[in-house]
């Protein structure tokens, strides 16, 4: 069902490019405008050496401008929390924290939905080239890693959503394994 | 003449004995000065943590100036240069993550390494458990770390491993590398190859360090960068620069004082010359006696020298100056007595300290003892067969006799002696609780702000300071492991419950070999595997036959069998175990786990009671450095109260026994007695915390002080004093003062005490003995 949505939004974004006025600053403007909040997500992993997509599930949680926290509740519960430089891991009472910036793969994977989610452009053009596709309503934002300690892992991540909102995320890995992260905002009450 | 010449040739050749041996000795200005001579089993914990422990080996590196890119970049080839020198055996700066270097041999050692393997890990249910929650860790974002072991490792036996190494706090990280709390400088964490106990090495590691930043800004231009450096290493390093530079500079001036007055009295360098002969060969004898008992010999000791000097020229003076007058064999009759009796109160008072456990002071002990011994010696054998009677000093000048004069009326002065005394005493009965440090950090050549530097360091680091250790003692390797790792089961529900925030085992790198052959017996032939295997992935997203390396790798660490501590040379897991296991010289073997206090916990502070009886019975031992320390440092007060007691009751015995007289005796003991309230009381106003060592000083004023006071007695006695012998003690107390007054320059506590309180000490005695000892009116 979220695939066909995904297709759907790609089709969409093909059909508005001729009306494209709607640049990466805007579109940057429009994210830092985002006051944060809760959002549901499933994510899907796709890789060679399985026969079966991996799915997980849950909350993720972002504070602006530099906090975000993804909280795994099925198959199991695990919390990642990024905040600054820092990202820490609990699963099974177990925890763990890994200094961001030590760590190119991870700065490649989560850093990346940060910025976009605060709307960071330097950030994210210091490590991605970006190109914008669609309009305000429904955008894709097409990122593909500059910097060589991202390249051998990470191919290309694609970010789309409308207006404010992030919806769904695609990472490419170097190896051809896959992941999708598809977002729904949850209402505050 | 003949006789002469036979006794300096025979002198000449006891110093020229004593410089080749003084020249073979070995010196140290390490901190086993301070360290206890027969160590309780904590105190061996303490003390072997010091010297070789992991921490001692930590050097603490900060780079301020500049942007904060210019300081990450740095940081970086900084590191690299440090990396590739042999000083050092790790470098640390938060560009990889602790464990990188070392995943390899991890992983290689995973069956024998991880906890998580028990039979029940290879049945069907373990191993779907284990597979299940690999395959959930792929949608973390950590998966591209663990991904490429997938088929080799799908029980996850690698994080198993990993896991339980990784700290619980992170220094700051800044553009990449890390940074203090506020960011302003990079940080970085060096482990020396040398021993903590290894001066040399670690002046070694810290020039190299210092030297590489210099090139690192100049290649990089960036001459506004400034490196800052501490830990343990640097700290005795500095000491040693400290203490070298002052043992030297103290000597001189000392000697230049003494020189000065020496030659302003005897107007005759020939005398002068001779004067210094006796001091010169207590000094040497000295050295060369401590480096015979005690095998090695400590700069602050040979600092000590220069104070000796001063109280060792007296013999000396006392000979030139009274002999001119009374012929040589009066001097030997009348004066020698008196003499003698001064070097024996020294005696005493520096004998007490040959019985200290603190082997610093009895070194000091042993050495004062020695030279004053030697010079009188040298004065009284020596001496009189060189210089023969002719040699003399000249007439005292007129100012003598007034000051002769002046000392007929000082017994005037009693009442206002006893009036500021009892001022005195109220005061420091009022002070009683301020006047002690109770702390032995009191003795250490760190400076405050070092130790705040040090501290904030620390933090920034979030490096440990090995302030909890547990102990363990085992007659081999094997049990002394098996012993860590029933200790780890009980820590872990420590940490599990929150008393503490985690610990370090060797057992971790090194498991014992019976818990490595209980984790390779878990493994099940390769078919059995194979067909547990496929039952467990029937349906799973990954497929059994992809696992073809996980069956080969199990099996191969089946029949490799156990891990030995040699499988880790060369990576840096094998200093880690180094350091937390180690070889006695008694042929046991020791282990030490280092405790971390809960994050957040009120003054990084452990459960110290609960720690106790948790480990009770278990044969590891828990040891809380700090208190540990407190306990030393409280011991040797305690002991050296006692010593300064015993040592000052002996002088009370020598003197009641050599005078007979109660009433010459209580006023010898009222004088000094008085001295030793009136420095205390002033040290106190200038500001100063008492400690160790100034209790010392206290025995040692009277040890010292009693020698002019016995000479004021001499008058007392029916023999009064003439101008010559007030020039000879006017002479001997300045020298004296000269000597100790110079350690009070001294940037090193320990000498800098004793300066203090026996410099002023020495010359106040002089003056109260003048009024309560001296009689009225000279007789």
């Amino acid at each position: 069902m979220k695939q066909h949505w995904w297709i759907a939004i790609c089709l969409l974004s093909l059909s508005t490019r001729v009306h494209a006025a709607y640049d990466i600053e805007q579109l940057m403007a429009d994210l830092a405008g985002h006051k944060g909040g809760r959002a549901h997500f499933v994510e899907k992993h796709y890789l060679a050496v399985l026969d079966k997509p991996v799915q997980s599930s849950g909350e993720m949680i972002y504070s602006p401008p530099d906090r975000l926290e993804k909280r795994t509740l099925l198959p199991r519960v695990e919390t990642m929390v990024l905040d600054k430089d820092t990202l820490s891991f609990e699963r099974d009472k177990r925890r763990l924290s890994i200094s961001l910036s030590s760590r190119p793969e991870a700065l490649a994977f989560v850093d990346s939905i940060r910025s976009t989610l605060s709307g960071n452009r330097r950030a994210l053009e210091q490590h991605y080239t970006l190109r914008l596709q669609g309009d305000s309503r429904q955008w894709v934002l097409i990122m593909v890693p500059t910097e060589p300690a991202i390249t051998v892992l990470l191919q290309r991540i694609t970010i789309s959503g409308s207006r404010n909102q992030v919806r769904h995320i695609e990472y490419l890995q170097a190896d051809g394994d896959r992941s999708e992260i598809a977002i729904e905002p949850i209402e505050k009450p | 003449m003949k006789l002469a010449v036979r006794v300096f040739s025979l002198w000449l050749l006891f110093m020229l004995v004593g410089i080749v041996i003084v020249w073979n000795s070995r010196f140290s200005t390490d901190i086993s000065f301070f360290l206890p001579s027969k160590p309780s089993i904590e105190q061996r914990a303490l003390v072997g943590q010091l010297q070789g422990g992991a921490v001692s080996r930590l050097l603490m590196i900060s780079v301020e100036g500049g942007e904060v890119e210019q300081r990450a970049a740095v940081s970086r080839e900084l590191r690299q240069r440090l990396a590739a020198s042999p000083a050092y055996v790790s470098v640390q700066n938060g560009e990889t993550g602790g464990l990188e270097e070392e995943r390899d041999v991890l992983f290689r050692y995973r069956y024998q390494l991880s906890p998580a393997i028990t039979p029940e890990r290879f049945t069907v249910e373990g191993l779907q458990s284990a597979v299940t929650n690999t395959i959930d860790m792929l949608s973390s974002p950590i998966a591209m770390m663990f991904k490429p072991y997938l088929t080799h490792d799908p029980t996850g036996e690698l994080l198993e491993v990993i896991g339980q190494f990784n700290p619980d706090i992170q220094p700051e990280t800044r553009a990449g590398v890390w940074a203090s709390r506020n960011g302003e400088r990079a940080m970085l964490l060096v482990q020396t190859r040398a021993l903590g106990a290894d001066t040399d090495g670690q002046a070694f590691a810290i020039a190299s360090a210092r030297e590489s930043f210099e090139q690192v800004i100049q290649s990089e231009g960036r001459r506004d960068m400034a490196m800052q450096i501490s830990g343990p290493g640097h700290f005795a390093v500095q000491a040693r620069e400290t203490i070298k530079s002052e043992i030297s500079r103290l000597f001189f001036i000392s000697m230049g004082g003494i020189v000065g007055v020496l030659l302003w009295v005897y107007r005759s360098p020939r005398l002068l010359a001779f004067g210094l002969m006796p001091m010169l060969s207590g000094a040497l004898a000295g050295v060369v006696m401590v480096s015979m008992v005690y095998g090695t010999v400590f700069g602050i000791t040979v600092g000590f020298g220069s104070a000796l000097i001063g109280e060792a020229v007296d013999y000396a003076v006392y000979f030139f100056i009274q002999t001119r007058r009374l012929g040589l064999d009066n001097w030997r009759r009348l004066f020698w007595p008196t003499v003698r009796l001064g070097v024996m109160t020294s005696t005493l008072g520096f004998g007490a300290l040959l019985f200290s456990s603190f082997p610093g002071l009895s070194q000091l002990g042993l050495y004062a003892l020695t030279g004053v011994v030697t010079a009188a010696m040298v004065t009284r054998f020596v001496l009189p067969t060189l210089a023969g009677e002719q040699l003399g000093v000249a007439v005292p000048g007129p100012w003598v006799q007034k000051m002769l004069n002046l000392l007929n009326q000082t017994h005037r002065l009693q009442s206002a002696v006893f009036f500021l005394a009892m001022l005195a005493g109220v005061y420091l009965w009022l002070q009683r609780d301020t006047l002690w440090d109770a702390n032995l950090s009191a003795l250490s050549t760190v400076s405050q702000s070092e130790a705040a530097i040090d501290t904030r360091m620390r933090t920034d680091l979030a490096a440990p300071d090995a302030r909890y250790l547990v102990t363990i003692n085992a007659e081999n390797q094997e049990s002394a492991l098996q012993i860590a790792e029933r200790v780890s089961l009980q820590l872990d529900r420590l940490v599990e419950a929150g008393a503490i925030g985690g610990y370090d085992s060797p057992s971790r790198i090194l498991p014992s070999e019976m818990r490595q052959r209980q984790r390779l017996a878990s493994i099940p032939a390769q078919d059995v595997l194979e067909a547990r295997l496929q039952a467990t992935l029937v349906d799973s997203p990954l497929s059994a036959d992809k696992l073809a390396p996980f069956v080969a790798d199990a099996q191969a660490a089946r029949i490799a069998g156990v891990m030995r501590r040699a499988d880790l040379d060369g990576s840096a897991l094998a200093l880690a175990v180094d350091s937390m296991l180690t070889l006695g010289q008694d042929g046991r073997w020791s282990v030490m786990m280092p405790l971390r206090p809960t994050p957040g916990a009120a003054g990084a502070d452990i459960p110290v009671e609960l720690l106790r009886a948790t480990l009770e019975g278990s044969g590891a031992l828990f040891v809380d450095m700090k208190t540990e320390f407190d306990l030393l440092y409280s011991g040797y007060v305690d002991e050296a109260v006692q010593l300064s007691l015993a040592g000052f009751l002996a002088i009370v015995l020598l003197l009641a026994i050599t005078l007979r007289s109660i009433k010459r005796l209580l006023h010898v003991l009222l004088a000094l007695m008085l001295t030793v309230v009136g420095v205390i009381a002033m040290l106190h106003l200038a500001g100063e915390h008492l400690h160790l060592l100034h209790l010392v000083g206290m025995l040692l004023i009277v040890a010292v002080g009693s020698n002019y006071a016995l000479f004021f007695d001499r008058a007392a006695g029916g023999e009064p004093l003439d101008t010559a012998t007030l020039l000879s003690m006017a002479v001997a107390t300045i020298t004296t003062v000269i000597g100790f007054g110079t350690l009070a320059l001294s940037s090193v506590p320990v000498l800098r005490a004793i300066g203090i309180t026996v410099g002023p000490g020495a010359l106040l005695a002089l003056l109260l003995s003048a009024v309560l000892v001296y009689p009225a009116g000279g007789k």
